[in-house]
This record gives C-alpha cells, structure tokens and sequence, in this order.
C-alpha cells in the first residue's frame, strides 16, 4: 500500500511539474536490512523512510535518490556531517547544507516540500533584506530546528 | 529557507522523537525549537526578522 496517498501523490505530481526547475538529488543515509540486529544500533524508521522517498521521487523526473549507507559507507557520512539516522541531504541549487534527520512525517513532510522546491529554484520567499544578511554572512551557522510529526 | 539563501549556513530539521537523548541533551520541552550554533536558543515560532538577527549574531559571535 502507498505511503502516500494516491490524491496527494496526483497533487504532488502537478506541483512538482509546475514549480520544479532544476534537478534536486535526495542523498539518504540509512541502514541496510541485515540479517544480523545489534540491540541499540537498529533504525526503526529508515525503511518506512526509504519507502516514502521511493514514492516521492517518483513524482518528477527532476527529483533523484541516492541511497547511503550509513555503516559502510561512514566516511562520507562523516564528511556531511550525518550522525544519526535515517538522514537525508538535498542538494540542487542551494548554497547552504539542507538537511532532514528523522522520517519526514506529519508537518514535517510539508517542509521537505517546501524545501525541495526552493532547492530546485535557488529562490526562498524570504524578504530582500533577509537575503541581504544571509549573503553577507561571514562565519558558519548551524541552526538545528527541533520538530515532531504532528 | 536560510540554508538555501547562503553557502554558510547548514540547516537541520530534526524529528526529535526519534532521538530521546538528542531531545534530553537539547532540553527539548516543546516544538519548534531552535538551537543555532549550539549557543542562541529560541523557543517556538519566530518572526524571519528575528530568526535572521539571531543568525546574524550567531555568524558574528563565531568569529571571536
């Protein structure tokens, strides 16, 4: 059964195709199923995750997935920045790091959104003057915003 | 948003849930919540004008 429901995903489609400019790559980070569980290291939500980007992605010819893993591919994890997942990077036309930590559910998926479109345009609706400040930033800024689904 | 605008910036959206000890470490008692630079902490939703300040600051503060 789809993730997302099929009306949303009818939604989705035409908005993508109307506001999607540029290509946007989702870089996931997760866990690999294993046969093998260590007690404390298990993802409890990557693979609901990587089933509702699957269906996401295939909502536009401009939005791609790229699968990591988290284990054995720790280099490059480390090199983002990832320390937890299920983890996922977008990366289009942004100058800044974009990032999702946690399954993209409730409110959260309507950012992810809102997100993927200002990534593929490389335009915010933030105000001149905010564009302005952020521009002219001069040191690194990590804002973390704390959210749960509903 | 912020994230997109400037190549010093990185932006997490954190499904805190998920994470207890991220939440018990955070101090998280309430959502949103934004913690810029591990230093500025600001609690629910906030005007752009502030959030951008606070980002301001932030950048400027790292400096020293």
């Amino acid at each position: 059964m789809a993730i997302i429901p099929q009306q949303d995903q009818e939604y989705l489609k035409d908005l993508f195709a109307e506001k999607l400019e540029h290509p946007v790559t989702l870089r996931f980070y997760t866990q690999r199923q294993s046969v093998l569980s260590v007690p404390g290291q298990e993802c409890g939500t990557c693979s609901d995750t990587h089933a509702l980007l699957n269906e996401l992605v295939a909502l536009s010819d401009k939005l791609t997935l790229e699968v990591r893993d988290f284990v054995t591919e720790q280099e490059q994890a480390k090199a983002e920045g990832i320390e937890e997942i299920p983890a996922i990077v977008l990366e289009g036309q942004n100058k800044g790091t974009v990032r999702f930590i946690g399954v993209p559910a409730g409110y959260e998926f309507a950012t992810l959104i809102e997100d993927l479109i200002d990534v593929s345009r490389g335009t915010t609706s933030l105000q001149p003057y905010s564009r302005e400040v952020l521009a002219a930033l001069q040191n690194p800024v990590h804002i973390k915003v704390f959210v749960t689904p509903t | 948003m912020m994230a997109i605008e400037s190549d010093k910036v990185t932006a997490d959206v954190i499904e805190v849930s998920e994470y207890p000890l991220m939440a018990q470490r955070y101090q998280i008692y309430g959502v949103p919540k934004t913690v810029i630079n591990e230093s500025i902490e600001l609690e629910g939703a906030r005007p752009e004008e502030a959030m951008v300040g606070a980002v301001e600051a932030a950048s400027r503060s790292a400096a020293s």
